[in-house]
């Protein structure tokens, strides 16, 4: 077991190694005179402004030279001061957003982070459920459903779903608006009364004792959640409903109900404990499905969060910007996996023997 | 009794027939063939493709182009910013009528069957020409993502080793990004190199899809590298190469099918992502995705505007359905496991 997990550990700095080398391929696409007009902000009066920050970022030299700048910075010989390098968390200015990268990313992430936690319990718990009853229920109504629900959910692109729900929730009925909260909230978050604890407006807001705020965010986060929600319902009912069905097709199951047991108590304590095991694999997918989805759902939503920070910095060719979410999204992913198999390790014994 | 005959005649030719298609395929695409046409699902999904194809060939008739010489761009009736609803009149610029309008409809007044975008884009011949893109993007980015994975993975498996290590820890450094976001990064890269258009996209999305074919190959080749009858060639002194290329790659390969018809349509779906944002196709270009775009300047007028929406999205999910119901079939078809479970 220990084994195992240091074995997986070590595994850790390889893959961020390989998610910084593919990030540094991808940016090397661009030739020197393209990169350095990265560095710059204005457009530049001549060309030999251009050389000059070719030179002096040593976009020219050989290709591992510049690897190695871009990871940890280099010196400024007139200052003598260490510049950039992504491991000092230097990303460079974002030309879409006006400030460093670095600042936009800090900014930004809260109101991401408050979305993705909250959609994590409706996007496995849903999933989970659905692929229970269904396995429950296999081959009656509920099965043929959710079966139905399962390949129709997972051909439905989650920007057409968000802006159906739009449709529906605000523009017909205006249930749910779009945005993170309203103008009025918005003023009293700014507000000197108003304490951020957590940079989460809905934890702060119940901090405060602004059941107002809350019930305001709550109401603005509905239509996101749903919509990064549904498609993992789609792919986390698949795999439970197979390993349900795989579990409950097993010799101890029949013993129990051989011995009496009552059918409820069959399916919660013997049969789930097995048939949910696979589910935490599900988690690293849930975190892709996660990172890819605020994307999309934020830039339906009009929500402010990295994601669509990130979708505004594509399309204006904001390099450093998308670089530096793109290597965020690398280095979450790693470490998610990592805990993912270690759990996977500490429930299923057999894992740990191979 | 001369029906009976006629049903115990007409039987024998399918027989014959299926005989005979048997022994030009072999028995085990066969079998999938006849699932496949046998199966209510992919009967359903080959259906809708079939309608994808026939819009698709008959774009042209359909919805003739104002320009000939690039179709795919999408007719525009001035340049009002609101959108008009479906059925109003062609005012201005009004692109070739098709032959069937008239005699259907009685006049020769062109109208806007689904409506206009913003700018005045037609969303119909967006939609009719969309369905080339689709299937076009679709294909080609599943033909490149799949042989490189195929590569990829037969290699690896064959090789085994360091080599299989080298490639496998490869393969999982490119998992280490969502696919839409590392496709995004990378096409918005591309795009100053490249130029604007459809190739960016495309060659993101190859760079990244190729990872799900490497592992599912040679996983597959790993287990039938075991199987009896390989060893039995190898024992009567078949060659190595051979032996991959007769023996184990044909048997190995039908997993890789299922995904890849599977994958079809989430290619589809991440493209006109990419488009919606606005790092696909260019505006103007008859693409799902780039027409859903322009229901953004509109996020709290869709009540209205509902036709910006439905008409792309309806035709991008029957799409992405009509492939995942064939790959359904298919899987269940060639998993021996789920056999009878269904």
């Amino acid at each position: 077991m220990v084994n195992y997990i240091i074995r997986r550990l070590l595994l850790v700095p390889v893959m961020l190694w390989g998610v910084t080398i593919l990030i540094f391929g991808m940016f090397s696409f661009l030739s020197p005179v393209e990169r350095s007009a990265l560095y710059v902000r204005d457009i530049p009066r001549n060309e030999r402004v251009l050389e000059g920050i070719i030179t002096r970022y040593g976009l020219d030299q050989p290709i591992y030279i510049q690897y190695w700048k871009w990871l940890v910075g280099h010196k400024n010989e007139v200052t003598g001061e260490v510049e950039g390098g992504i491991l000092r968390g230097e990303f460079g200015y974002s030309r879409t957003a006006s400030q460093p990268v670095a600042e936009l990313i800090r900014r930004r992430f809260p109101a991401t982070l408050e979305l993705a936690l909250l959609a994590v319990i409706p996007v496995v718990g849903g999933g989970v459920l659905l692929g229970v009853v269904a396995a429950v229920n296999h081959n009656k109504l509920a099965d043929h459903l959710a079966r139905i629900f399962a390949i129709v959910g997972w051909s439905f692109p989650d920007f057409v779903f968000g802006l159906l729900v739009l449709m529906f929730f605000y523009a017909r009925l205006e249930w749910f608006p779009p945005g993170r909260v309203s103008d009025w909230a918005n003023r009293a978050i700014m507000s000197e009364e108003f304490r951020s604890y957590t940079q989460l407006v809905t934890l702060d807001s119940l901090l405060n004792l602004r059941l107002d705020i809350f019930w305001d965010a709550v109401r603005h986060m509905i239509l996101p959640v749903i919509t990064l929600a549904y498609l993992w319902w789609a792919l986390n009912l698949r795999v439970t409903r197979s390993s349900m069905l795989e579990v409950l097709r097993q010799d101890y199951i029949t013993t129990a109900r051989a011995k009496g047991l009552v059918e409820r108590l069959v399916i919660n304590r013997h049969a789930l404990p097995n048939g949910l095991m696979p589910v935490v694999t599900l988690g690293g997918g849930t975190v892709i499905g996660l990172l890819g989805g605020v994307v999309i759902v934020e830039t339906v939503f009009n929500y402010p969060g990295i994601g669509s920070a990130a979708a505004a910095a594509a399309v204006n060719l904001d390099v450093l910007t998308i670089l530096a979410f793109t290597l965020m999204n690398g280095f979450i992913l790693v470490v998610a996996n990592v805990i993912v198999d270690i759990l996977y390790a500490v429930i299923d014994p057999r894992v740990r023997l191979d | 009794m001369a029906a009976i005959n006629q049903e115990t005649k007409r039987e024998g030719f399918f027989q014959r027939l299926g005989r005979q298609i048997e022994g030009w395929v072999g028995i085990e695409t066969y079998r999938m063939l006849k699932g496949l046409v046998t199966n209510p699902i992919s009967i359903a999904g080959l259906v809708l493709l079939g309608i994808f194809l026939f819009i698709a060939i008959f774009a042209p008739v359909l919805a003739p182009p104002a320009h000939v010489d690039d179709p795919f761009q999408i007719p525009r009736d001035g340049y009002g910013a609101v959108p008009k609803p479906p059925g109003s009149l062609w005012n201005s610029r009004q692109p070739p009528l098709p032959f069937w309008w008239k005699p259907i409809m009685g006049t020769e007044q062109w109208t806007h069957i689904m409506g206009t975008a913003s700018g005045q884009w037609d969303i119909y011949y967006g939609v009719v020409w969309g369905t080339r893109t689709a299937l076009r993007v679709g294909l080609i980015i599943t033909l490149i993502g799949a042989a490189i994975g195929v590569t990829l993975g037969a290699i690896s498996a064959y090789y085994g080793g360091i080599v299989d290590m080298v490639i496998m820890r490869i393969t999982d450094i490119f998992m280490a990004f969502p696919f839409l976001p590392a496709a995004m990064t990378l096409s918005a890269i591309l795009t100053p190199v490249m130029g604007k258009g459809l190739f960016p996209a495309m060659v993101a999305l190859s760079v990244f899809g190729w990872t799900g074919f490497a592992r599912l190959l040679r996983s597959d080749i790993l287990s039938i590298r075991e199987r009896e009858y390989v060893l039995a060639a190898r024992v009567i002194g078949v060659r190595d190469a051979q032996i991959m290329f007769r023996h184990v790659l044909p048997n190995a390969i039908f997993p890789t099918l299922v995904l890849a018809s599977m994958r079809i349509g989430s290619y589809v779906i991440t493209f006109s992502a990419l488009s919606f944002l606005g790092i696909g196709a260019e505006v103007g270009y008859a693409d799902w995705g780039q027409l859903l775009s322009f229901a953004r300047a509109w996020m709290t007028q869709l009540g209205e505007y509902w036709y910006i929406v439905i008409y792309p999205g309806v035709a991008l999910v029957l799409f992405c359905l009509s492939w995942n119901l064939v790959g359904d079939a298919l899987r269940d078809i060639l998993d021996p496991r789920l056999r009878g479970t269904q």
